[in-house]
């Protein structure tokens, strides 16, 4: 289960940090286990076009690892894009068999990216990642 | 000449009592180190629930028929099984719930919203479970009282220095406390928090759930009010606890749940509540789970609770001992003459959560997670630990299994 590139993942996250003045931003929590995400994006100047993405949070290998794969999935791509990214997508890329526990760590980062875009974009938010947004305003 | 032998306890016969333990797991034979979570069920049990659903299965204490009065008689044997367990000193104080969460919870609501208000104070302590920290925490807003909160110290255990500042502050009503912390196994000094509590004219609310199955309860001795626990946890059913009162407190409370069973009389004006323990039961009960929880109640006393008490001391002394091997390992909680079969620990650098998951490519299920105590998380300053608990079911290769796991993880985090 944690193949070498989960392992890269989460020994070397990629796109780890903050953005100051970020265009968009949003954070979440897995309640069952702790995990946390900050996901911080700027965009091309006029556009939707995700210019830079940034994480930070602490958590398991699966979250960090997953979050980290996503930093790379989404730059350069649009936010529309993004808001209907299916998470199949996400998935294969992690290319491992997960539980439905360790479904919500792998997820957890691509919800609050999509909670961001919706914030500063009014892009669409599917109902299945609405309760991120309503945990973060309670 | 009488010699007294203490009887000690075989876990690898017991092990054969309880089927789960008959499949292989990703493989490998189960290593089940979460008993305080939930505990597997010995075949006695499920004989008891399948005989009673086969033979004596009707509601209780309604039909004339015979199958009616079978039922009720085995419901009502369960409930004397359950008084004896605890040493009430009447069945008509123990109320059947749903779990130990449900039995706190009509405590917190049928005691605390008419005996609550504001100048009261509602004590609990950091160690708690969510389920004797959460109702108090509610009511306690709800109808203006305090909330305060005994600390922990560097152990793990309680720290009792601050209880003369506590009374300077308000009326304390209520001291709400585990006998045993499922987070880090922590006997409490349950005795000396109900004589505190009696002093202040408080009550004395014992979550019990982590204590009943492990060792002998004796409500007389704990001198409490209250006392709660669940079946699930003592190789019983799911959806059944227990609610032990003082019969003078119960009598005076408001009901919890209303409907049908709990009345006396119901005209349009009003109605009339039922008689102990009846007023606390509406609906129709977990009469089989109820059965299956009496059953389970005789199998741990055929084992002997001393006996399985000394059995996971052993076990504790002996992983506390082997989880020295492994490095960057750190274990939370009080010495081991002052704790229960539970260790919480972390490793340091894998997170709790892929910890158990190493281990469970190994068959070995450990917990992960902050164990519904956020405020102890906090505490200790993590999210959340990974938690071993052993059971008479327990053998220490189950033990030599997890530390060979961990060491496992530890090579391929680091």
């Amino acid at each position: 289960m944690y193949r070498e590139v989960i392992l890269d993942h989460y020994k070397n996250p990629r796109g780890h940090g903050v953005i100051d003045g970020a265009d968009a931003a949003a954070e979440g929590q897995n309640p069952l286990c702790g995990d946390e995400v900050s996901i911080f994006v700027s965009f091309e100047q006029g556009g939707d076009t995700i210019e830079d993405v940034k994480f930070s949070g602490r958590g398991c290998a699966i979250s960090q690892a997953a979050t980290s794969m996503l930093m790379e999935m989404v730059k350069g791509r649009s936010a529309t894009e993004i808001a209907t990214m299916p998470k199949d997508e996400l998935l294969e890329e992690i290319g491992i068999p997960l539980t439905p526990v360790r479904l919500k760590c792998a997820l957890l980062g691509l919800g609050v990216l999509k909670v961001a875009l919706h914030r500063a974009k009014g892009t669409p938010l599917p109902d299945e990642w609405a309760g991120l947004d309503e945990l973060e305003l309670r | 000449m009488a010699v007294t032998v203490k009887p000690k306890l075989d876990a690898v016969r017991i092990r054969a009592d309880f089927p789960i333990f008959e499949q292989l797991i990703h493989g490998k034979p189960l290593a089940y180190l979460d008993s305080a979570v939930t505990s597997h069920k010995p075949r006695q049990v499920l004989a008891e629930l399948q005989d009673f659903y086969e033979t004596s299965y009707g509601n209780v204490h309604r039909g004339v028929y015979a199958l009616s009065e079978r039922a009720t008689e085995r419901f009502e044997g369960a409930r004397e099984k359950v008084r004896a367990f605890v040493n009430a000193p009447s069945a008509r104080e123990v109320i059947f719930t749903r779990n130990a969460t449900e039995a706190l919870n009509l405590v917190a609501y049928a005691w605390g919203f008419d005996n609550l208000g504001p100048g009261d104070l509602v004590v609990v302590t950091e160690l708690e479970h969510h389920s004797n920290f959460v109702p108090w925490q509610y009511v306690a807003k709800r109808t203006g009282a305090g909330f305060r909160m005994i600390p922990l110290d560097e152990r793990g255990e309680l720290d009792l220095d601050g209880l003369d500042a506590l009374e300077q502050e308000g009326n304390v009503k209520v001291v709400a406390n585990n006998l045993v912390s499922n987070a880090l196994g922590t006997i409490n000094p349950v005795e000396k928090l109900a004589a505190w509590a009696h002093a202040q004219g408080a009550i004395m609310v014992v979550d019990a759930a982590q204590a009943a199955p492990h060792r002998p309860i004796d409500v007389e001795a704990l001198d409490c009010d209250f006392l709660a626990f669940s079946s699930h946890k003592l190789c019983g059913p799911t959806s059944v606890g227990a609610l032990w009162g003082r019969r003078e407190l119960l009598e005076e409370m408001s009901p919890f749940n209303l409907g049908g069973h709990m009345i006396r009389k119901v005209t349009l004006e009003g109605t009339t509540w039922g008689e102990l323990p009846h007023k606390f039961e509406a609906g129709t009960a977990p009469i089989a789970e109820a059965v299956g929880f009496g059953a389970a109640i005789d199998y741990l006393n055929e084992v002997g609770l001393d006996a399985i008490a000394d059995h996971e001391h052993e076990l504790l002394a002996y992983a506390l001992e082997r989880m020295q091997e492994v490095p960057g390992l750190t274990t939370y909680g009080p010495p081991v003459d002052r704790r229960a079969g539970i260790v919480s620990f972390n490793l340091d650098g894998v997170h709790p959560h892929d910890v158990a998951q190493v281990l469970d490519m190994d068959g070995v299920a450990i917990r992960a997670g902050h164990h519904c105590c956020q405020p102890l998380m906090a505490k200790l300053g993590v999210a959340a630990t990974n938690r071993a608990s052993f059971y008479l079911y327990t053998i220490p290769e189950e033990i030599d299994r997890m530390v060979t796991g961990l060491q496992r993880a530890r090579k391929i985090f680091l």
